[in-house]
Protein backbone atom coordinates (compact mmCIF):
# COMPACT_ATOMS: atom_id res chain seq x y z
CA UNK A 1 0.00 0.00 0.00
CA UNK A 2 1.59 3.18 -1.02
CA UNK A 3 1.11 6.24 0.37
CA UNK A 4 3.07 8.75 -2.01
CA UNK A 5 -0.39 10.46 -2.79
CA UNK A 6 -0.04 12.14 0.82
CA UNK A 7 2.71 14.08 -0.40
CA UNK A 8 4.78 13.63 3.09
CA UNK A 9 7.67 14.93 3.79
CA UNK A 10 9.72 14.55 7.18
CA UNK A 11 8.73 17.97 8.61
CA UNK A 12 4.94 17.20 8.26
CA UNK A 13 5.22 13.41 9.12
CA UNK A 14 7.39 14.84 12.76
CA UNK A 15 4.43 17.34 13.53
CA UNK A 16 2.04 14.27 13.14
CA UNK A 17 4.42 11.73 14.95
CA UNK A 18 4.15 14.47 17.77
CA UNK A 19 0.39 15.10 18.15
CA UNK A 20 0.01 10.82 17.87
CA UNK A 21 2.46 10.54 20.93
CA UNK A 22 0.33 13.44 22.61
CA UNK A 23 -2.47 11.51 21.95
CA UNK A 24 -0.85 7.64 23.36
CA UNK A 25 0.25 9.78 26.60
CA UNK A 26 -2.76 10.95 27.23
CA UNK A 27 -4.10 7.42 26.53
CA UNK A 28 -1.77 6.33 29.06
CA UNK A 29 -2.23 9.13 31.56
CA UNK A 30 -6.07 7.99 31.57
CA UNK A 31 -5.16 4.33 31.86
CA UNK A 32 -2.82 5.44 35.14
CA UNK A 33 -5.10 8.31 36.19
CA UNK A 34 -8.78 7.20 34.86
CA UNK A 35 -11.58 10.24 34.79
CA UNK A 36 -9.77 12.64 33.09
CA UNK A 37 -9.32 15.27 36.19
CA UNK A 38 -11.91 17.42 35.60
CA UNK A 39 -12.15 20.81 37.68
CA UNK A 40 -12.88 24.37 37.38
CA UNK A 41 -10.37 26.51 36.50
CA UNK A 42 -9.80 30.21 35.11
CA UNK A 43 -12.49 30.02 32.33
CA UNK A 44 -14.76 29.07 35.27
CA UNK A 45 -16.47 26.09 33.73
CA UNK A 46 -15.55 22.45 34.17
CA UNK A 47 -12.50 20.81 31.89
CA UNK A 48 -11.04 17.90 31.85
CA UNK A 49 -7.23 16.92 30.63
CA UNK A 50 -8.41 16.66 27.20
CA UNK A 51 -10.12 19.66 26.70
CA UNK A 52 -6.83 21.35 28.46
CA UNK A 53 -5.12 19.05 25.43
CA UNK A 54 -7.61 20.41 22.79
CA UNK A 55 -7.12 24.29 23.65
CA UNK A 56 -3.68 23.98 23.98
CA UNK A 57 -3.28 22.22 20.49
CA UNK A 58 -6.08 25.12 19.35
CA UNK A 59 -4.22 28.29 20.67
CA UNK A 60 -1.24 27.01 19.35
CA UNK A 61 -2.10 26.93 16.01
CA UNK A 62 -3.57 30.00 16.22
CA UNK A 63 -0.29 31.49 17.74
CA UNK A 64 1.81 30.35 15.09
CA UNK A 65 -0.56 31.81 12.21
CA UNK A 66 -0.49 35.15 14.24
CA UNK A 67 3.10 35.20 14.55
CA UNK A 68 3.45 34.29 10.60
CA UNK A 69 1.13 37.00 9.48
CA UNK A 70 2.21 39.79 12.15
CA UNK A 71 5.84 39.01 13.01
CA UNK A 72 7.47 36.63 10.02
CA UNK A 73 8.25 33.41 8.93
CA UNK A 74 10.78 32.41 11.88
CA UNK A 75 8.51 30.54 13.95
CA UNK A 76 10.66 29.12 16.98
CA UNK A 77 9.24 31.67 19.32
CA UNK A 78 5.70 31.25 18.31
CA UNK A 79 6.75 27.48 19.06
CA UNK A 80 8.11 28.72 22.56
CA UNK A 81 5.48 30.77 23.20
CA UNK A 82 2.93 28.17 22.26
CA UNK A 83 4.86 25.67 24.83
CA UNK A 84 4.06 28.37 27.45
CA UNK A 85 0.71 28.71 26.81
CA UNK A 86 0.06 25.17 27.11
CA UNK A 87 1.56 24.67 30.46
CA UNK A 88 -0.65 27.80 31.47
CA UNK A 89 -3.74 25.92 30.35
CA UNK A 90 -3.17 22.43 32.01
CA UNK A 91 -1.86 24.65 35.30
CA UNK A 92 -4.60 27.15 35.31
CA UNK A 93 -7.96 26.23 33.07
CA UNK B 1 -19.71 3.86 46.41
CA UNK B 2 -17.25 4.29 44.64
CA UNK B 3 -17.29 4.11 40.59
CA UNK B 4 -16.30 1.45 38.81
CA UNK B 5 -13.87 2.75 35.71
CA UNK B 6 -13.67 0.28 32.86
CA UNK B 7 -11.42 1.21 30.45
CA UNK B 8 -11.77 -1.59 27.90
CA UNK B 9 -15.08 0.20 26.63
CA UNK B 10 -12.68 2.57 24.62
CA UNK B 11 -12.69 -0.79 22.16
CA UNK B 12 -16.18 -0.39 21.30
CA UNK B 13 -15.61 2.68 19.62
CA UNK B 14 -12.42 1.60 18.01
CA UNK B 15 -14.81 0.77 14.72
CA UNK B 16 -15.92 4.61 14.60
CA UNK B 17 -12.06 5.43 14.48
CA UNK B 18 -11.32 3.72 11.68
CA UNK B 19 -14.45 5.14 9.82
CA UNK B 20 -13.45 8.72 11.12
CA UNK B 21 -10.07 8.44 9.73
CA UNK B 22 -10.54 6.98 5.77
CA UNK B 23 -13.22 9.99 5.87
CA UNK B 24 -11.61 13.00 7.84
CA UNK B 25 -8.48 12.22 9.68
CA UNK B 26 -6.34 10.87 5.98
CA UNK B 27 -8.07 13.54 3.84
CA UNK B 28 -6.63 16.11 6.54
CA UNK B 29 -3.12 14.96 6.36
CA UNK B 30 -3.01 15.22 2.96
CA UNK B 31 -4.08 18.88 3.38
CA UNK B 32 -1.66 19.83 5.73
CA UNK B 33 0.85 17.87 3.72
CA UNK B 34 0.18 19.94 0.60
CA UNK B 35 -0.19 23.53 2.67
CA UNK B 36 3.68 23.55 2.83
CA UNK B 37 4.62 21.97 -0.91
CA UNK B 38 3.83 23.75 -4.33
CA UNK B 39 3.35 20.95 -7.41
CA UNK B 40 2.65 21.32 -10.98
CA UNK B 41 0.45 17.76 -11.08
CA UNK B 42 2.06 14.49 -12.03
CA UNK B 43 2.25 14.11 -8.32
CA UNK B 44 5.29 16.06 -8.20
CA UNK B 45 5.91 17.94 -4.92
CA UNK B 46 8.08 20.79 -4.19
CA UNK B 47 8.98 22.23 -0.58
CA UNK B 48 7.34 25.84 -0.20
CA UNK B 49 7.63 25.89 3.57
CA UNK B 50 5.00 28.12 5.30
CA UNK B 51 5.10 30.30 2.13
CA UNK B 52 1.13 29.81 1.09
CA UNK B 53 0.46 30.78 4.99
CA UNK B 54 1.75 34.07 4.80
CA UNK B 55 0.75 34.65 1.22
CA UNK B 56 -2.70 33.60 2.27
CA UNK B 57 -2.24 35.58 5.81
CA UNK B 58 -1.44 39.04 3.48
CA UNK B 59 -4.01 38.35 0.63
CA UNK B 60 -6.98 40.96 0.66
CA UNK B 61 -8.65 38.43 -1.25
CA UNK B 62 -8.90 35.92 1.13
CA UNK B 63 -9.97 38.80 4.10
CA UNK B 64 -12.51 40.46 1.89
CA UNK B 65 -14.05 36.83 1.76
CA UNK B 66 -13.75 35.93 5.15
CA UNK B 67 -15.97 39.52 5.73
CA UNK B 68 -18.66 39.15 3.54
CA UNK B 69 -19.35 35.37 4.78
CA UNK B 70 -19.36 36.99 8.76
CA UNK B 71 -21.59 39.33 7.58
CA UNK B 72 -23.84 36.98 4.76
CA UNK B 73 -24.19 34.96 8.76
CA UNK B 74 -24.36 37.54 10.72
CA UNK B 75 -27.45 39.42 8.45
CA UNK B 76 -29.32 35.69 8.03
CA UNK B 77 -28.96 35.20 11.69
CA UNK B 78 -30.86 38.62 12.43
CA UNK B 79 -33.40 37.53 10.12
CA UNK B 80 -34.06 34.06 10.65
CA UNK B 81 -33.92 34.02 14.31
CA UNK B 82 -36.53 36.17 15.00
CA UNK B 83 -38.36 35.11 12.20
CA UNK B 84 -38.79 31.86 13.24
CA UNK B 85 -39.60 33.15 16.73
CA UNK B 86 -42.63 34.83 15.07
CA UNK B 87 -43.86 32.27 12.87
CA UNK B 88 -43.41 29.20 15.51
CA UNK B 89 -45.38 31.16 18.23
CA UNK B 90 -48.12 31.74 15.65
CA UNK B 91 -48.24 28.35 14.66
CA UNK B 92 -51.12 26.56 15.77
CA UNK B 93 -50.45 24.06 19.06
CA UNK B 94 -53.62 21.82 18.46
CA UNK B 95 -55.85 20.49 15.91
CA UNK B 96 -55.37 19.71 12.09
CA UNK B 97 -53.65 22.79 11.38
CA UNK B 98 -50.45 21.13 13.40
CA UNK B 99 -49.30 18.37 10.85
CA UNK B 100 -50.10 20.80 7.51
CA UNK B 101 -47.55 23.72 9.00
CA UNK B 102 -44.89 20.82 9.99
CA UNK B 103 -45.19 19.44 6.89
CA UNK B 104 -45.15 23.03 5.14
CA UNK B 105 -42.26 24.08 7.11
CA UNK B 106 -40.56 20.44 6.69
CA UNK B 107 -40.50 21.24 3.07
CA UNK B 108 -38.11 23.57 2.22
CA UNK B 109 -35.53 21.21 4.48
CA UNK B 110 -35.98 18.29 2.26
CA UNK B 111 -34.82 20.17 -1.12
CA UNK B 112 -31.20 19.65 -1.84
CA UNK B 113 -29.10 22.55 -1.52
CA UNK B 114 -28.31 22.40 -5.68
CA UNK B 115 -31.99 22.35 -6.32
CA UNK B 116 -32.93 25.47 -4.22
CA UNK B 117 -30.25 27.11 -6.00
CA UNK B 118 -31.56 26.59 -9.42
CA UNK B 119 -35.18 27.95 -8.13
CA UNK B 120 -34.54 30.42 -7.24
CA UNK B 121 -31.80 31.29 -10.55
CA UNK B 122 -35.35 30.77 -11.92
CA UNK B 123 -37.42 32.86 -9.97
CA UNK B 124 -34.84 35.98 -10.14
CA UNK B 125 -35.00 36.17 -13.37
CA UNK B 126 -36.10 39.01 -14.95
CA UNK B 127 -37.17 37.75 -17.68
CA UNK B 128 -39.56 34.57 -16.84
CA UNK B 129 -38.94 34.55 -12.90
CA UNK B 130 -41.72 35.42 -10.54
CA UNK B 131 -39.72 37.75 -8.45
CA UNK B 132 -37.57 39.06 -11.37
CA UNK B 133 -40.54 39.66 -13.46
CA UNK B 134 -43.18 40.93 -10.52
CA UNK B 135 -39.82 43.93 -9.07
CA UNK B 136 -39.39 44.75 -12.52
CA UNK B 137 -43.19 44.85 -13.44
CA UNK B 138 -43.53 47.30 -10.46
CA UNK B 139 -40.50 49.45 -11.42
CA UNK B 140 -37.92 48.35 -9.85
CA UNK B 141 -34.31 47.64 -11.77
CA UNK B 142 -33.63 44.18 -10.51
CA UNK B 143 -30.75 42.15 -11.96
CA UNK B 144 -28.89 39.78 -9.79
CA UNK B 145 -26.27 39.10 -12.49
CA UNK B 146 -25.22 42.26 -12.60
CA UNK B 147 -25.94 44.38 -9.45
CA UNK B 148 -23.82 43.15 -6.32
CA UNK B 149 -26.77 44.42 -3.90
CA UNK B 150 -29.57 42.79 -6.22
CA UNK B 151 -27.23 39.36 -5.89
CA UNK B 152 -26.61 39.88 -2.07
CA UNK B 153 -30.50 40.65 -1.67
CA UNK B 154 -31.57 37.26 -3.47
CA UNK B 155 -28.78 35.02 -1.87
CA UNK B 156 -30.16 36.14 1.62
CA UNK B 157 -33.63 35.87 0.74
CA UNK B 158 -32.56 32.09 -0.40
CA UNK B 159 -31.35 31.05 2.80
CA UNK B 160 -34.23 32.72 4.45
CA UNK B 161 -36.27 30.62 2.44
CA UNK B 162 -34.49 27.52 2.88
CA UNK B 163 -33.50 27.72 6.50
CA UNK B 164 -36.27 29.44 8.52
CA UNK B 165 -38.20 26.60 8.57
CA UNK B 166 -35.28 24.87 10.91
CA UNK B 167 -35.57 27.48 13.39
CA UNK B 168 -39.31 27.43 13.24
CA UNK B 169 -39.69 23.76 14.40
CA UNK B 170 -36.87 24.41 16.52
CA UNK B 171 -38.17 26.86 18.32
CA UNK B 172 -41.76 24.49 17.95
CA UNK B 173 -40.40 21.78 19.69
CA UNK B 174 -39.44 24.06 22.24
CA UNK B 175 -42.86 25.90 22.74
CA UNK B 176 -44.82 22.61 22.69
CA UNK B 177 -42.44 21.25 25.87
CA UNK B 178 -44.02 24.03 28.19
CA UNK B 179 -46.45 22.37 30.46
CA UNK B 180 -50.05 24.32 30.07
CA UNK B 181 -49.37 25.11 34.19
CA UNK B 182 -47.43 27.83 33.74
CA UNK B 183 -49.95 29.82 30.96
CA UNK B 184 -52.34 29.11 33.51
CA UNK B 185 -50.57 30.73 36.31
CA UNK B 186 -49.43 33.99 34.32
CA UNK B 187 -53.39 34.01 33.61
CA UNK B 188 -53.87 34.38 37.00
CA UNK B 189 -51.44 37.04 37.15
CA UNK B 190 -52.42 38.69 34.50
CA UNK B 191 -49.30 38.78 32.74
CA UNK B 192 -49.50 40.37 29.42
CA UNK B 193 -48.47 38.70 26.06
CA UNK B 194 -44.99 40.52 26.24
CA UNK B 195 -44.64 39.07 29.83
CA UNK B 196 -45.16 35.40 28.87
CA UNK B 197 -42.69 35.66 25.85
CA UNK B 198 -40.34 37.09 27.94
CA UNK B 199 -40.53 35.14 30.98
CA UNK B 200 -42.06 32.00 30.24
CA UNK B 201 -41.50 31.45 26.12
CA UNK B 202 -38.32 32.51 25.49
CA UNK B 203 -36.50 31.10 28.90
CA UNK B 204 -37.91 27.59 28.00
CA UNK B 205 -36.81 28.05 24.37
CA UNK B 206 -32.86 29.07 25.59
CA UNK B 207 -31.51 25.69 24.96
CA UNK B 208 -33.58 25.02 21.34
CA UNK B 209 -32.33 28.41 19.71
CA UNK B 210 -28.71 28.25 21.28
CA UNK B 211 -29.36 24.79 19.13
CA UNK B 212 -30.68 27.10 15.94
CA UNK B 213 -28.12 30.07 16.20
CA UNK B 214 -25.24 26.93 16.06
CA UNK B 215 -26.28 25.18 13.42
CA UNK B 216 -27.37 28.09 10.91
CA UNK B 217 -24.17 30.11 12.05
CA UNK B 218 -22.06 27.20 10.69
CA UNK B 219 -24.08 25.93 8.10
CA UNK B 220 -24.04 29.85 6.95
CA UNK B 221 -20.19 29.95 7.39
CA UNK B 222 -19.48 27.35 5.26
CA UNK B 223 -22.58 27.52 2.48
CA UNK B 224 -21.45 26.93 -1.19
CA UNK B 225 -23.80 25.48 -3.31
CA UNK B 226 -26.67 27.76 -3.53
CA UNK B 227 -24.65 30.87 -3.86
CA UNK B 228 -23.09 29.14 -6.41
CA UNK B 229 -25.75 28.25 -7.96
CA UNK B 230 -27.29 31.11 -8.14
CA UNK B 231 -24.97 33.48 -8.58
CA UNK B 232 -21.56 32.10 -8.97
CA UNK B 233 -19.93 34.07 -6.88
CA UNK B 234 -20.43 37.30 -8.77
CA UNK B 235 -20.88 39.42 -10.26
CA UNK B 236 -16.90 40.31 -9.71
CA UNK B 237 -16.25 38.86 -6.51
CA UNK B 238 -19.32 40.42 -4.82
CA UNK B 239 -20.87 36.98 -3.12
CA UNK B 240 -17.86 34.97 -2.99
CA UNK B 241 -17.88 33.18 0.43
CA UNK B 242 -14.93 31.46 1.29
CA UNK B 243 -15.92 28.16 0.09
CA UNK B 244 -16.33 29.09 -3.27
CA UNK B 245 -12.84 30.80 -3.15
CA UNK B 246 -11.45 28.13 -1.67
CA UNK B 247 -12.92 25.89 -4.84
CA UNK B 248 -11.80 28.47 -7.08
CA UNK B 249 -8.58 28.34 -5.85
CA UNK B 250 -8.35 24.42 -5.68
CA UNK B 251 -10.00 23.41 -8.69
CA UNK B 252 -10.19 26.80 -10.94
CA UNK B 253 -6.80 27.48 -10.45
CA UNK B 254 -5.09 23.99 -9.61
CA UNK B 255 -3.27 25.66 -6.70
CA UNK B 256 -3.34 22.87 -4.12
CA UNK B 257 -0.50 24.57 -2.22
CA UNK B 258 -2.36 27.96 -1.44
CA UNK B 259 -5.77 25.94 -1.16
CA UNK B 260 -4.48 23.54 1.28
CA UNK B 261 -3.33 26.72 3.47
CA UNK B 262 -6.81 28.04 3.14
CA UNK B 263 -8.35 24.69 4.02
CA UNK B 264 -6.46 24.88 7.38
CA UNK B 265 -7.14 28.21 8.44
CA UNK B 266 -10.87 27.73 7.71
CA UNK B 267 -10.84 24.42 9.28
CA UNK B 268 -9.23 26.20 12.27
CA UNK B 269 -11.41 28.83 12.74
CA UNK B 270 -14.44 26.54 12.67
CA UNK B 271 -13.40 24.48 15.08
CA UNK B 272 -13.07 27.59 17.19
CA UNK B 273 -16.02 28.49 16.76
CA UNK B 274 -17.79 25.11 17.36
CA UNK B 275 -15.80 24.78 20.64
CA UNK B 276 -17.31 28.33 21.88
CA UNK B 277 -20.37 27.39 20.70
CA UNK B 278 -20.36 23.28 22.12
CA UNK B 279 -18.71 24.77 25.41
CA UNK B 280 -21.68 27.77 25.74
CA UNK B 281 -24.11 24.78 25.39
CA UNK B 282 -22.92 21.98 27.67
CA UNK B 283 -22.19 24.57 29.86
CA UNK B 284 -25.87 26.05 29.68
CA UNK B 285 -26.73 22.36 30.41
CA UNK B 286 -25.11 21.82 33.87
CA UNK B 287 -26.25 25.05 34.60
CA UNK B 288 -29.71 24.24 34.06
Amino acid sequence: MSFTWMAWTLPTALFFITILVLLCGMAIWEYVSPGGNPRVGVLRFETTRGDRLFLSLLGSAFIHLAWLGLVGPNLWWALALSVVYAVGVFRYV
Amino acid sequence: MEKTWNNKAWFLVLPVLVLVAFSAVIPLMTVVNYSVQDTFGNNVFFWAGTEWFEELLSSDRFWQAMVRNLVFSFIILAIEIPLGIFIALNMPKKGWGVPVCLVLMALPLLIPWNVVGTIWQVFGRGDIGLLGYSLRSLGFDYNYVNDPYDAWVTVILMDVWHWTSLVVLLCYAGLVSIPDAYYQAAKIDGASRWAIFRYIQLPKMNRVLLIAVLLRFMDSFMIYTEPFVVTGGGPGNSTTFLSIDLVKIAIGQFDLGPAAAMSIVYFLIVLLMSWVFYTVMTNYDSGQ
